[in-house]
């Protein structure tokens, strides 16, 4: 085991899966000569060559685009995509050809294309610098999402990525890029998709988040631990979910707070909450609570702490709730 | 008096050839039109009547294992690259003997197996997937090309500006054949492009382009038989630019009120690709009565096949989302 932060173990990710399958290649702006914006691909090109490592312009569509073709003569391309909100240019590639071409084929085509983006706010960047667009690629056909929250995870939910038949869009808590550091296994190191991580053991209520609010609600359960005995579930992987999981942990606590970065409406706090609606109503004590980001563009650095699910946020809804 | 062979001219057999596969698309999309509109094929068709030369001068130049993307005027192209009529039509009749297996329908022509990655419903949808494809093929060194078929329309659009740059300047053994006839839907080209030779596109990239006369089998397959040994050869992509007719509505069904009466009655008889080459081929009436006899029975063949074929199941629409 190696103490790496958590961008560094997205490159020690990359380095092992590179050499391993010589069919893995990276592009997007900026990966190769520089390493990536945040370093993320760093050392890929000098040892892996231009060809595995492929510096683009920035064209988004053309980036995605191109990992399509790719994809269908046999390669398996990670494209980065710079920022979260960076992706939307390569929104139409996705939808019209990404999460299409196996249905449409009827299997005929293999879709092996991951998509890699920090996301996420609390660095105080510009607007469309740090939006939560998941809702987007969960809510697209033939996509799976993953959102790792600890260094190993985003080692192992990548590796994963990358060696799954599917096109895997993998959101990266930049907050956390450096600030969060943890234990990663060296050499191969795969966290299987669809399956959740209970970060925290509890009986009283489920506080469940994924990526960059997981430390934060993990602080909120510090701060409720007089009171009471609170377990969190960290959702990793969105699609597909682990079902069994969520619904596991409200069986046991009966209550459950969902927290998200994303704006409000229609996030994927919502889908929890009517998956739980309509399987575990009779293990609920009380109503599912959401704690979310508003139904506005991502505010400027002057207020976005207003914005983000703070502790508090997150420790008014568990008391409400642990008053039914 | 003996015919003056032409400079690099393709022998009057294999021109027999093409006219022959003209003609199978263009009866092809006859009955596809007839059948529309005696109500067995619903939704939104669009046929390429009048491009017939493009989609045949431009296959017929492949080599069996080089690749195209299609758009959404894609019957010809999927014909020509191999394609059985048969597995067509049964796709457009939504069955699974369809080449989408009856999932794609008619914007959605898929066949992996011949090497067509897809037709495509957004318009310019096809073009980055054929840079892709053509990366691949030159970071394996294999000797194949990647064909983007697209329409004026496309060049409006902002993948192709993507995917142009892209493929001259990673040098990739692309094609890209503008279907150029002067109309988006029904938006003409005065109204959506701000150039009147689309061929200058390319001089932004730095790429190498060829303008060439749509309506003429034999112009179109030289270009692009040209086209394809540049890119093949390791000399970068091409644009080929073929000014061509659509003699037809925008979709089956179009009243085409955007377009001047007598305009079609008149564009049918001079620029009818298949009447040009007919006369260039000087062929006898016993010798049209021949082919048009086996092309539409090879027609006929494909409806009766079609709808004898199998109805999908809707629980096999939950099928393939996933690996």
């Amino acid at each position: 085991m190696a103490e790496l932060t958590l961008v560094e173990a997205i490159n020690s990710c990359f380095h092992h899966e590179l050499q391993r399958d010589d069919s893995v290649m990276v592009m997007g702006e900026d990966v190769g000569r520089a390493g990536g914006v945040f370093r993320a691909t760093a050392g890929l090109r000098d040892r892996f060559g231009p060809d595995r490592c492929v510096d683009t312009p920035l064209a988004e569509a053309g980036i995605l685009g191109t990992a399509v073709g790719l994809c269908m003569a046999g390669w398996r391309p990670v494209c980065e995509l710079q920022y979260d909100a960076f992706s939307y240019p390569a929104l139409d590639q996705l939808i019209t050809h990404v999460g299409r071409y196996r249905w449409r084929t009827r299997g005929g085509m293999e879709f092996p294309i991951t998509i890699r983006m920090p996301y996420g706010g609390g660095v105080r960047a510009p607007e469309l610098h740090d939006d939560s667009p998941e809702t987007y690629y969960v809510h697209t056909p033939g996509v799976k999402v993953a959102i790792p929250s600890t260094p190993s995870d985003a080692k192992g939910l990548l590796a994963a990525a990358i060696r799954d038949p599917d096109p895997v869009v993998v959101f990266e808590p930049k907050l956390h890029y450096r600030t969060m550091r943890g234990e990663v296994p060296e050499g191969d190191h795969v966290v299987p998709l669809g399956k959740a991580r209970v970060a925290r053991m509890g009986s009283d209520l489920t506080l469940v988040a994924y990526g960059s609010m997981v430390p934060l609600v993990e602080r909120a359960a510090d701060a409720l631990g007089g009171d009471a005995s609170v377990e969190v579930l960290d959702v990793r992987t969105l699609k597909p979910l682990d079902e069994q999981a969520l619904l596991a942990s409200a069986a046991k606590t009966g209550r459950v707070v969902i927290v998200q970065e994303a704006p409000r409406t229609c996030g994927y706090a919502a889908e929890l909450a009517a998956i739980l609606a309509e399987k575990a109503i009779l293990d609920l004590r009380g109503p599912v609570l959401r704690v979310t980001g508003y139904d506005v563009p991502y505010p400027y650095w002057q207020i976005e702490d207003a914005y983000m699910p703070s502790v508090e946020r997150v420790v008014d809804a568990a008391r409400k709730l642990l008053q039914y | 008096m003996a015919q003056v062979e032409r400079k690099g001219a393709v022998s009057e057999e294999l021109l027999r050839e093409f006219y022959r596969e003209m003609l199978l698309i263009r009866r092809f999309e006859e009955k596809v039109e007839e059948r529309f509109r005696a109500g067995e094929l619903p939704g939104f068709l669009h046929v390429a009547i009048g491009q017939e030369a493009v989609a045949v001068g431009v296959c017929r130049a492949l080599q069996d294992d080089d690749v195209i993307a299609s758009t959404h005027r894609a019957h010809g192209h999927t014909l020509a690259k191999g394609t059985h009529p048969n597995e067509l039509m049964a796709e457009l009749y939504g069955k699974v003997e369809g080449c989408s297996k009856g999932y794609g329908g008619s914007m959605h022509l898929y066949d992996v197996e011949r090497g067509n990655l897809g037709a495509n419903a957004v318009v310019g949808g096809g073009l980055p997937g054929i840079v892709g494809a053509a990366l691949a093929f030159k970071f394996r060194d294999e000797p194949r090309v990647a064909v983007a078929f697209f329409g004026d329309g496309a060049t409006n659009i902002g993948t192709f500006h993507e995917a142009l740059n892209l493929a001259q300047l990673w040098l990739v053994p692309a094609v890209f054949v503008c279907e150029n006839n002067g109309w988006a839907e029904s938006t003409p080209a005065h109204q959506q492009l701000p150039i009147d030779d689309l061929s200058k596109r390319a001089e932004a990239y730095g790429m190498k382009a060829r303008r060439v006369g749509g309506q003429d089998v034999e112009e179109v397959f030289a270009a692009a038989s040209e086209a394809l040994e540049h890119a093949r050869g390791g000399d970068g992509p091409v644009l080929l630019v073929c000014d061509t007719f659509r003699l037809t509505g925008h979709y089956v069904g179009d009243p085409q009120v955007y377009r001047p009466r007598d305009e079609l009655a008149r564009l049918r008889e001079t620029e009818d690709p298949i009447e040009k080459l007919s006369a260039r081929l000087d062929l006898t009436d016993e010798d049209v009565q021949e082919i048009e006899a086996e092309v539409v029975e090879i027609v006929e063949g494909s409806v009766e096949f079609a709808k004898a074929g199998t109805d999908p199941q809707p629980e096999d629409a939950l099928k393939n989302v996933y690996a």
